[in-house]
C-alpha cells in the first residue's frame, strides 16, 4: 500500500532515488587527496551553507553597520566637527599666542640692546580720524610715561607720545602728517629731517643737494630732535630727486610696518629738552 | 503480483546476462538483458515503478559486478523514470517506437555510466560510440521481440487450447 503511494509520486521518488545512489557512489569513490568522495561532497556542500549563513550573517552585518548604525555615526559626526572647531579656535588662539611671544621676545632683545629704560606697551586702539595717524597704547603716567617719549618697535621708530593720561597714552605715529625726527644717512652720516607724508611714506627733508644719498640707504635717528635716541632705524632711501632747491627730495619707506603693530617700547629716558641739568633747577 | 512478477523477470535477466557474459561487441557487452527488462518494465507501468525497478535492478547488477555500487543503479534509475514518463505521455505500442524507446534507453544509460566513472576517474572507456551503437541496436532487437512475445504469447496460447481437439 505504502509503496503503491509511493509510487504516485515519481518525481519525489526519483529525487531520493538519485540521492540515495550519489550517497552510495560516494561512500565508495576516494578523491585524488585520498579522501573518500562522500566526506569530500559533504564537507563541500556544508562549506557552501556556511559560506552561505556567513554570508547572510555579513549582510545583515553590513546594513546594521552601513545604515542602521549611522544614527550613531551621525552623533559622532556631528560631535567630531564640534572638537574640529573647538580645536580651529584652540590652534588659532595658540598661534596668536605664539606670534605674541615672539613679538615680546623680540622687544625684550631690543630692550637689551638699546640699554635704554624702557616700558613694554600694547596697543589697544587706532586713532580716532584717519587724518591724523595715531595709536593708544595701554601704558600711561602710572607707568612713568610722558609726552614727548619716543616709542620704538624692534623694526624700528615708532613715533612719539603726544599725551598721557593715567592708564593709557596717544601715540603719534612717524607717518603722521605732523611728525618729525632729526635723521641722518646711516653711510655718510648725512643729516637732515624725516617728516610723516600722511600716506604711509616718509621724506627727508633738508638734505644739501651735494650730499652722498641714494637709493637703498639706511636712515636712522640723528638724536638732535631730543625726543628720539640715536641710531634707531627709520626707513631706506627709495628715491632721490634732484629738487628746484638746493636741497634732495628724498622718499624713504619706512622700517615700521605700522598696520601690524602690536606691541612697542615706551623710551622712558626723559627727552633731552626736559632733562635738568645737573645742578640747575627743575 | 505485478511486483513479483517484475523481480522475476529482473532475476531471469540477470541469469542471462551472467549467462551471456562472453557476448562482447566491441568491448562493450552487445545486450544487457537487465536494461531491456527495466525499459519494458517502465513502459508497462509507469516511471514510479520504472524508476524502483531500475534501482533494485542496477543495484543488483552492480553488487554481482567488480564496478562501484551504485552508479549502474543510478543510470537504470534515470532511465526506468524516463522510459516511464515517455510510455505514460505517449503512445508507445508500435515496433518502431518501442525500438526507438530502447535505442535511446540505452545510449542514455551508457552516458549516464561511462559518463560517472570517467568523471570520478575510476574507468576510461576509450571509443565507445560503436559498442554502445551496437549494445543499443541488440537491446532495442530483444526489447521489441520480447514484447511482441509476451503480447502474442497468451493470445497463442488462447488458440492452442480452443484448436485442441477433446479427448474422451
Amino acid at each position: 500500500m505504502a509503496l503503491a503511494d509511493i509510487r504516485q509520486r515519481p518525481g519525489m521518488l526519483l529525487a531520493a532515488a538519485i540521492v540515495g545512489h550519489l550517497i552510495l557512489i560516494s561512500a565508495q569513490v576516494q578523491t585524488a587527496s585520498g579522501l573518500p568522495v562522500l566526506q569530500t561532497m559533504t564537507f563541500g556542500a556544508f562549506s557552501e551553507v556556511q559560506r552561505g549563513t556567513m554570508s547572510i550573517v555579513d549582510g545583515v552585518r553590513g546594513v546594521w553597520f552601513g545604515y542602521v548604525a549611522l544614527q550613531e555615526v551621525q552623533r559622532e559626526n556631528a560631535s567630531l566637527k564640534q572638537e574640529v572647531q573647538t580645536l580651529q579656535v584652540r590652534l588659532q588662539e595658540e598661534r596668536a599666542l605664539a606670534q605674541r611671544t615672539d613679538n615680546l621676545r623680540q622687544l625684550l632683545e631690543l630692550r637689551e640692546r638699546a640699554g635704554l629704560e624702557t616700558t613694554a606697551a600694547e596697543i589697544i586702539a587706532a586713532g580716532a580720524s584717519p587724518e591724523f595717524r595715531t595709536v593708544t597704547i595701554d601704558k600711561g603716567e602710572s607707568e612713568g610715561l610722558a609726552a614727548d617719549m619716543a616709542v620704538i618697535s624692534p623694526a624700528g621708530v615708532v613715533g612719539r607720545v603726544i599725551l598721557a593720561s593715567g592708564r593709557a597714552s596717544k601715540v603719534q605715529l612717524l607717518i603722521d602728517r605732523n611728525a618729525a625726527a632729526g635723521a641722518m644717512v646711516e653711510r655718510t652720516r648725512t643729516q637732515g629731517v624725516v617728516v610723516g607724508f600722511g600716506d604711509g611714506s616718509l621724506r627727508m627733508q633738508y638734505v644739501p643737494g651735494t650730499s652722498d644719498v641714494k637709493t637703498g640707504d639706511l636712515v636712522v635717528t640723528s638724536g638732535i630732535d631730543g625726543i628720539y635716541p640715536k641710531g634707531f632705524v627709520i626707513g631706506t632711501i627709495e628715491n632721490v630727486d634732484r629738487g628746484p632747491g638746493s636741497y634732495h627730495e628724498i622718499s624713504v619707506r619706512p622700517a615700521v610696518d605700522f598696520s601690524r603693530l602690536e606691541e612697542v617700547l615706551v623710551v622712558r629716558t626723559p627727552p633731552l629738552s626736559k632733562q635738568v641739568p645737573e645742578g640747575g633747577d627743575k | 503480483m505485478k511486483i513479483a512478477a517484475a523481480l522475476a523477470a529482473i532475476v531471469v535477466a540477470l541469469a542471462l546476462q551472467t549467462t551471456l557474459a562472453g557476448l562482447v561487441f566491441r568491448g562493450t557487452a552487445a545486450l544487457d538483458f537487465v536494461l531491456v527488462v527495466v525499459i519494458y518494465i517502465s513502459l508497462v507501468a509507469g516511471p514510479g515503478t520504472g524508476l524502483l525497478a531500475g534501482s533494485v535492478a542496477g543495484l543488483i547488477q552492480d553488487s554481482l559486478s567488480s564496478g562501484i555500487l551504485g552508479i549502474g543503479g543510478l543510470a537504470k534509475t534515470i532511465v526506468g523514470f524516463l522510459a516511464g514518463l515517455i510510455g505514460t505521455q505517449f503512445i508507445v505500442t508500435a515496433p518502431l517506437s518501442r525500438f526507438m524507446v530502447f535505442v535511446l534507453g540505452t545510449a542514455l544509460h551508457a552516458v549516464i555510466f561511462m559518463g560517472l566513472y570517467v568523471l570520478l576517474d575510476l574507468r576510461q572507456f576509450p571509443d565507445p560510440y560503436g559498442g554502445v551503437a551496437g549494445q543499443a541496436l541488440g537491446n532495442g532487437f530483444v526489447g521489441v521481440v520480447g514484447f511482441q512475445l509476451i503480447e502474442w504469447l497468451p493470445g497463442f496460447v488462447a488458440r492452442r487450447r480452443a484448436g485442441r481437439p477433446l479427448r474422451r
